[in-house]
């Protein structure tokens, strides 16, 4: 595929989350590479979610620490994360129902607009030319999502396969460089998981974001990924690539189950 | 008995009919007063939105902007700059709201969150008469070069009696009301604030800060609680018993549902002109004083109808 993988841009070291007494990541290390598009798979509860929610700062794990691009943070912020240029989808789709597919992508642009309160408020000068610039850039990626034909709609009117399209073009219009995708092709069917895969491939191909995705079907993170991550439990049980992953006994066991 | 129906059903209209003028004069008021309740309900539709408070203080709020303004002219400081001075003194406000009560409290249930805004109206009643005293002062409307007298426009064969300030109070609310609709239609922090209303874990994912959101909805209800005051201090005084205005925006609310700005709007004019019409042509017949309950009686045969209000997003819970 001639597709060069660079140095590790995010390492989250000995990471341990717990709620209560509910232990959700125990010293979980794991790091991705600039490029990559790296899979995290696991049974259900095992801890997937809870990390990408370290990641990004939703949670703030016990002990451990993450670094993104070679900074090394004990606690982040979602705000942080999101400035320091990481994206993300949910699992369970979290859009602005009540506006259109045009203006959730302009959010996703919040972080880039600069003109100030007094501006925005009279809609004046610097806002308004800011406006039109970043209305272009969403533009590009409406095309390449191919949802020109919804630009107008909102969102809560569309059916569940485009509108993890349009989270996922939300997430593209912040021109992310890492993109955590939580089950982005839960619930889909068929073709709207191949359409999926296709973006998914592209966005790392042409725009060469790197992306960390947690997903079920295995065939999908198969074909996809270049290094897969298996959390049980909340630990690591294995890591590396699909083929050696899907050898592993412990991987097997894990999805299975196993005699004691 | 047909004594009673003729003047329930047939007298109001015959008298409507018959004296045009006296119509559109009582129109007229209800409209003013409509608007001035429209102003009210849209400080809690700013923060209802954007924070899902419902904001009791938003009222005490509308109190304590007035009697700052006119506090501070009474001790020498020139209108305009008293006014200023108001705007900082809510924005100080909104700070604090922010960093006391709400960040403390995020993700506590709604209900913790309005009892503290409770907590918030007997603060700032307290804090008001500790530095301006209990007594009803009068609005510095001279100062602030706001328009007095009337107009006596002929109309339909008789006269219509229209207050400057009442003109002005509708023209300021109806500039105020056009800019937030363009704020929040066009610009990001008005998408940002649209964002936060619908999801607050995507909000945060694309890098909204919930923390500056806040503070803006609460110096927006600020600022339409410095001109709430004026306008309805200018028509009677500033008083602690202003307070109670916003028990009136509770029917504009629920007419105009909760999380809409043109609903806040249309609902209080409904509310004024109801409430006027109301008193003029009905109250006799039950002994006047009708206004002051009409609203709540009109809120209530709505809900019966359209629980989620005229404007308001219906609310479909998954079982």
């Amino acid at each position: 595929m001639g597709k060069t993988v660079g140095a590790p841009i995010l390492e989250v070291e000995g990471v341990s989350l717990s709620f209560g007494g509910v232990v959700a990541l125990q010293a979980v290390s794991f790091d991705v590479r600039e490029h990559e598009i790296r899979a995290i798979i696991g049974p259900n509860g095992a801890g997937k979610s809870s990390l990408l929610n370290v990641i990004n700062g939703f949670y703030h794990p016990q002990q451990g620490s993450v670094s993104f691009k070679s900074r090394r943070r004990r606690r982040v912020d979602p705000h942080e994360a999101a400035q320091a240029g990481i994206a993300r989808t949910f699992q369970n789709i979290a859009l602005f129902r009540g506006m259109t597919v045009l203006d959730n992508l302009m959010t996703g642009r919040t972080l880039k607009m600069t003109s100030n309160f007094l501006e925005q408020a009279l809609y004046w000068g610097a806002a308004r030319r800011e406006e039109l610039e970043h209305r272009a850039k969403v533009e590009e990626v409406i095309d390449f999502l191919e949802i020109q034909h919804i630009r107008k709609t909102p969102v809560g009117r569309l059916p569940y396969g485009l509108q993890k399209r349009v989270e996922l073009g939300r997430a593209l219009a912040a021109e992310p460089q890492l993109l955590l995708l939580d089950e982005p092709m839960a619930g889909m069917n068929l073709e709207e998981k191949q359409d999926m895969c296709r973006f998914i491939l592209d966005v790392n191909d042409q725009f060469g974001t790197t992306i960390v995705l947690i997903e079920h079907d295995m065939s999908v993170v198969m074909d996809l990924s270049d290094r897969v991550a298996v959390l049980d439990y909340g630990r690591k049980i294995a890591d590396g690539a699909p083929d050696e992953v899907r050898r592993d006994q412990a991987v097997i066991d894990a999805y299975l189950g196993v005699a004691h | 008995m047909t004594q009673l129906l003729y003047s329930i059903f047939v007298d109001p209209f015959v008298q409507m009919g018959t004296a045009p003028d006296l119509l559109a004069q009582t129109l007229w008021e209800g409209l003013v007063s409509g608007v001035l309740y429209a102003l009210i309900a849209l400080g809690f539709v700013l923060i209802f939105k954007a924070s899902g408070v419902f904001n009791f203080a938003q009222g005490i709020m509308v109190v304590f902007s007035a009697l700052t303004l006119v506090g501070l002219n009474e001790h020498g400081v020139p209108a305009y700059l008293a006014l200023a001075l108001t705007v900082v003194v809510m924005l100080v406000l909104a700070f604090a709201v922010e960093r006391v009560i709400l960040r403390p409290l995020v993700n506590q249930p709604d209900i913790i969150l309005f009892m503290a805004t409770f907590g918030l109206t007997y603060f700032l009643i307290g804090l008001g008469e500790l530095i301006f005293g209990g007594d009803p002062k009068v609005m510095i409307s001279d100062q602030l070069r706001l328009p007095g007298g009337s107009y006596r426009i002929p109309m339909l064969g008789g006269y219509v009696q229209m207050q400057k300030i009442d003109i002005a109070a509708t023209v300021i609310a109806s500039l105020m009301v056009a800019a937030l609709a363009v704020m929040f239609n066009r610009t990001r922090i008005g998408r940002a604030l649209r964002a936060v209303a619908d999801s607050h874990k995507a909000a945060l994912s694309v890098g909204i800060s919930l923390e500056q959101i806040w503070v803006i909805v609460w110096f927006a209800a600020g600022v339409v609680a410095i001109a709430t005051g004026i306008m309805w201090g200018a028509r009677s005084n500033v008083s602690f018993a202003l307070e109670i205005i916003a028990l009136k925006a509770l029917p504009v609310l629920i007419l105009g549902g909760f999380t809409s700005i043109p609903g806040a709007i249309i609902g209080g004019i409904i509310i004024g002109v109801g409430e006027k019409i109301g008193e003029f042509y009905w109250g006799p017949l039950l002994g006047s004083g009708i206004e002051s309950w009409l609203a709540y009686v009109i809120a209530l045969v709505f809900l019966l109808f359209r629980p989620q209000g005229l404007f308001g997003e219906r609310i479909i819970e998954r079982l």
